[in-house]
């Protein structure tokens, strides 16, 4: 890693891959972040993924 | 999500914990473990041959334990990453050697060698979103989930009404497999009940059972549906429109009562449910075929240990502690930021705000390290194909079963190739899977492919990725079609496999004609701005510019009063007991000296014109006629424009002193001109709103009802403090101060529109009459004082709607670009939106939004270009008869009259045209064709239908 301690690092964990894990990370790796984002089930989605449709619109979720 | 798995800038690490957090702000050291998932993501394909073949069967969590998995599955079907993971505990190899699934896996992805892998990674902030865990409903014991078969909590009855649940979107009962004829939702399972341990309201479920009621009602017009709450707590955008609609259908009830047991009709499984009325004198029974549970949030069990190795404090609900001025921060731990569920309960939008909103914080403090991790991608130059002959491979997914299932693959490929000018086919297990899409490229380069067709799903799922693969293999990516055989075909007709086989050949037919048509398409680049514009200069407007100046971007910031501030300079202190005049006067400062933000006070936006990227506006003096007006150019446009209080035109409000809003007596309170012997206080909440006139919760007069009770106790507590209200609606953590007051002994007294609280008009003295509709009688108050909670009205939205061209609601409120995921954006690119010019809130949602819009801003001002798609309209000058037609029917405004030799004649601006097609069915000339749908395209494409 070239950066020396106390030059920040262009990168940023994300702890969490729900909805608000995966939206923090596409804006961060979007406007020019390296992003980790780590989530402890098997896949990414969290709850949302669950749902059938949300309101109040009765979209699908995913 | 799919976004997310294929972003060049994202690693995703599944299956994987995070172990310790060494170092500060701007240098994190994180170790982390992966799990073994016993399959090598690179190499699976998600065939899932696996799991057909697994002898071992566990129930599927993700089903919430509603269906079956394998010890080896894929537990979604559109599960990111896309592959299967083996469960440890019940997989047989790890018992008895069992491999099964090694020999059957074609891709030799399965490697039961895996192990426990450690990980270092440096990283200059961290974003904490773990989520929450639903209420464990066994723990409110009385209800019988876990006992009773036909009582199920939301979640599991959310995986039921799911299409791709367990029992394929039918409502079934766990005890007979029969569709119930009568169900009924209990509220405030887990929530709003200390003796669970959730005092707080986890401020979803009302509006999700609402929304599982009419879903029921969609499918099974003749279940009743019966809803036990306690208020309703419809307080979000959009949500007191989708509460009154299943109000009124047929067969919903809606009914105040809190069930206190659910007992089982032995006989049938019914369910006795058993509740008090008439003020608690009278025990009732109803019986139902199936209930379900309105279970709350809970905190994550490993918010914990995870607070922990982070070094952050939880509160005394257990979620991370934050406040109203900083409600992403953890204190003491700078470069470690909360979002959405993690610092309490919130709905999906809020949830996206949040951590939209988190991410600014960290996109600020490493904003000098911008771009020097990422690598911009590079493609091969694309080949020039003009001149070839048409070479088309086509390539047939099996979607798993989806397609497979249904259509006989090895017939379609048998038929595709056949077809004129096809070159290559080949048939795929899951064609959007990264090593399948490597060999669309490989083939490409391989077979001197100038066309491809790609038969598998809808184009509105991949059809990026697969001009991606085309893009990597040095063809044009509009070279592309697809054959969508399966929404349109195998999902569809599934029942009738000969028809829907037959019907697939004809499709990939005629995706194959018009393919033969297709031409290359450049996509436009365009310098951006890197400016942004934000209006309005009160929170949200404040709070966004900074976000944005402190990312390293110029800001105009416009204000249309002379000094910053717009509601937030109202308020005085806030529910949480935070002062709010210290808060705003540091974060004016910060503006003023801030060199990256120029200022405009009382100016306000006159003309906008332009795109993202690159928008031009004028602005003029709001009062001072003479004020030169100011021309901006600016790549971005943040609307922040806020609301203002209505002004009511009842109960006296003009006439008598007694008679105040909420912010009036705020001032009151904060400038010490409260009378001190007060005897008697009423508030009356929803006036003005939840009306016929102004349909909308305005989201936050119960909380600002609860504080100035609150704060009126405080200064007396002998003042009696009288409330009238609908549905009290203190939503998450807000809760505590609704139990507080009513401890200090203020008086809630519920009433329904059509019996508000009354006032004489001919008494001097103020004289309310009322009828509790809770206790069923009437009473009579004579108050010193008359509060008003009126709600945030849009301010001035029309005028500025008109001139950006984005849509209001039809409360007046701007509009996103959808209600859930996209709550910052507009329709319009490059326009985002923040505060209560989206909808009213509270400081802390307001705050989030304005960050999170500031970061979806920077998404496009940290861009060097920005790319527009080429497929869009295009006229033939020579045969515009400058009617203007086009012009009238785009919505985008993307055609106008240009000079040209020949006269006037209509000219598209490719940047702003969404390639609709609206303009070109309506030239009466012909002149408009549509880049990527041509004529001779859509008529190949007919044509090979009919010969079929």
């Amino acid at each position: 890693m070239k950066d020396g301690a106390g030059s920040p690092v262009g990168a940023v964990l994300v702890v969490g891959g729900g909805i608000s894990g995966v939206q923090a990370s596409l804006d961060l790796a979007s406007s020019g972040f390296k992003v980790y984002l780590v989530e402890k089930a098997p896949m990414i989605g969290g709850k949302m993924a669950q749902l059938d449709k949300t309101f109040p619109t009765l979209d699908c979720s995913l | 999500m799919a976004e997310a798995g294929r972003h060049p800038n994202i690693r995703v690490l599944a299956n994987t914990d995070i172990e310790t957090v060494e170092g500060e702000a701007g240098n994190f050291t994180v170790t982390v473990t992966r799990r073994p998932r016993y399959v090598n993501e690179d190499l699976c394909v998600g065939c899932r041959t696996c799991s057909t073949y697994c002898p071992q069967t566990l129930p599927n969590v993700f089903d919430e334990n509603l269906s079956a998995a394998k010890a080896i599955d894929i537990l979604c079907t559109q599960s990111i990453p896309a592959v299967a993971a083996v469960n440890r505990e019940a997989c047989l190899y790890f018992q008895n050697k069992c491999t099964i699934c090694l020999g059957v896996c074609k891709a030799k992805a399965i490697d039961f060698s895996q192990k426990r892998k450690k990980g270092v990674m440096h990283v200059g902030a961290i974003i904490v979103s773990p989520g929450y865990e639903v209420f464990d409903a066994k723990i409110a014991g009385a209800y019988g989930y876990g006992r009773l078969k036909n009582v199920m909590n939301s979640l599991e009855f959310e995986r039921v009404l799911s299409a791709s649940g367990p029992s394929k979107g039918e409502v079934l009962r766990r005890s007979d497999g029969k569709i119930p004829s009568k169900i009924a939702w209990l509220q405030c399972v887990g929530s709003r009940d200390a003796r669970v341990g959730h005092s707080y309201c986890s401020g979803i479920c009302c509006t999700y059972a609402i929304k599982q009621m009419i879903l029921v009602k969609h499918h099974y017009p003749s279940i009743e549906v019966s809803i036990f709450h306690n208020d309703i707590r419809s307080f979000g955008k959009g949500f007191e429109d989708f509460y009154n609609r299943a109000r009124q259908m047929q067969g919903a009830r809606f009914i105040r009562k809190r069930i206190s047991s659910i007992k089982e009709n032995k006989r049938n499984n019914n369910l006795i449910v058993t509740y008090t009325s008439d003020g608690c004198h009278t025990i009732e029974e109803e019986e139902f075929d199936m209930a379900v549970l309105s279970v709350g949030m809970s905190p994550s069990k490993a918010n914990g240990a995870l607070a922990g190795i982070l070094g952050l404090e939880l509160n005394h609900h257990g979620f991370c502690h934050t406040d109203s001025f900083s409600p992403g921060e953890i204190a003491g731990r700078p470069g470690i930021f909360a979002a959405a569920t993690f610092t309490g309960p919130m709905d999906i939008p809020d949830s996206i705000s949040s951590a939209s909103g988190a991410g600014a914080a960290a996109a600020q403090l490493l904003s000098s390290r911008r771009g020097t991790l990422t690598l911009p991608k590079a493609y091969p130059i694309a080949r020039f194909i003009e001149g070839e002959e048409p070479r088309i491979g086509v390539f047939v997914c099996h979607c798993g079963t989806n397609i497979a299932g249904v259509a006989d693959v090895s017939s379609l490929l048998a038929h595709a190739s056949a077809l004129k000018d096809v070159v290559h086919c080949e048939d795929q297990v899951v064609s959007c899977a990264s090593d399948s899409l490597q060999k669309i490229t490989k083939a490409i380069k391989e077979k001197r492919l100038n066309r491809v067709v790609i038969s598998a799903c809808s184009p509105k799922d991949h059809e990026e990725a697969f001009r991606e693969a085309l893009r990597e293999s040095g063809l044009n990516p509009y070279l592309l079609d697809i054959a969508n055989i399966r929404e349109q075909c195998t999902w569809v007709h599934y029942g009738s496999k000969d028809e829907a086989n037959q019907k697939a050949k004809e499709i990939i037919s005629m995706s194959v004609a018009r393919a033969r048509n297709l031409c290359p398409i450049e996509d436009i680049k365009l310098p951006i701005n890197k400016n942004g514009l934000v209006i309005g200069g009160g929170l949200a407007g404040m709070k966004a510019a900074l976000s944005l100046a402190r990312q390293g971007f110029k800001v105009y910031l416009v204000e249309k009063n002379e000094e910053l501030g717009g509601q937030l300079a109202m308020l005085h202190y806030t529910l949480d007991g935070m002062p709010v005049k210290p808060f705003l006067k540091n974060l004016i400062a910060e503006i003023k000296s801030n060199n990256n933000i120029e200022v405009f006070r009382g100016y306000e936006l006159k003309s906008f014109a332009g795109y993202v990227g690159n928008f031009k506006s004028t602005l003029a003096g709001v009062n001072n006629a003479k004020a030169a007006s100011v021309e901006l150019e600016h790549g971005i446009v943040i609307v922040a424009t806020g609301g203002q209080l209505l002004k009511p035109a009842e109960y006296r409000y003009g006439e008598s002193q007694k008679v105040v809003t909420q912010q009036e007596l705020e001032q009151m309170i904060a400038s010490n001109s409260l009378p001190g012997d007060l005897k008697q206080v009423a508030i009356i909440q929803c006036v003005g709103a939840r009306n016929e006139k102004r349909k909308y919760c305005s989201r936050i007069c119960c909380g600002e009802a609860l504080k100035n009770a609150l704060k009126i106790k405080e200064l007396n507590e002998n003042t009696d403090v009288v409330v009238f209200y609908r549905d009290l609606r203190a939503y998450g953590f807000r809760e505590d101060y609704y139990l507080q007051a009513r401890d200090k002994g203020v008086l809630f007294i519920q009433y329904e529109p059509e019996n508000k609280p009354e006032i004489d008009l001919q008494r001097e003295s103020l004289s309310l009459s009322f009828y509790d509709s809770i206790l069923n009688m009437k009473g009579e108050l004579n108050p010193d004082l008359l509060i008003l909670s009126t709600p945030i009205i849009p301010e001035g939205n029309q005028e500025l709607s008109q001139l950006l061209r984005v849509s209001l609601t039809g409360d007046g409120f701007f509009m996103e670009a959808h209600m859930k995921l996209r709550p910052l954006d507009t329709a319009t690119d490059g326009i985002f939106l923040c505060g209560m010019a989206h909808y009213p809130k509270y400081i802390p949602e307001t705050i989030n939004q304005a960050d999170g819009a500031a970061l979806r801003a920077a998404t496009i001002l940290s861009q060097n270009s920005i790319t527009a798609s080429g497929a869009v309209c295009w006229i033939a000058e020579d045969k515009c008869i400058s009617c203007g037609a086009c012009i009238s029917v785009c919505r985008y405004g993307a055609i106008e009259f240009c000079e040209t030799p020949h006269g006037k004649k209509a000219g598209i601006n490719p940047v702003l045209c969404k390639g609709d097609g609206l303009c070109n069915s309506t030239c009466p000339t012909g002149a408009i064709s549509l880049r990527h749908f041509v004529d001779e395209g859509i008529t190949a494409q007919i044509d090979s239908a009919f010969e079929a």
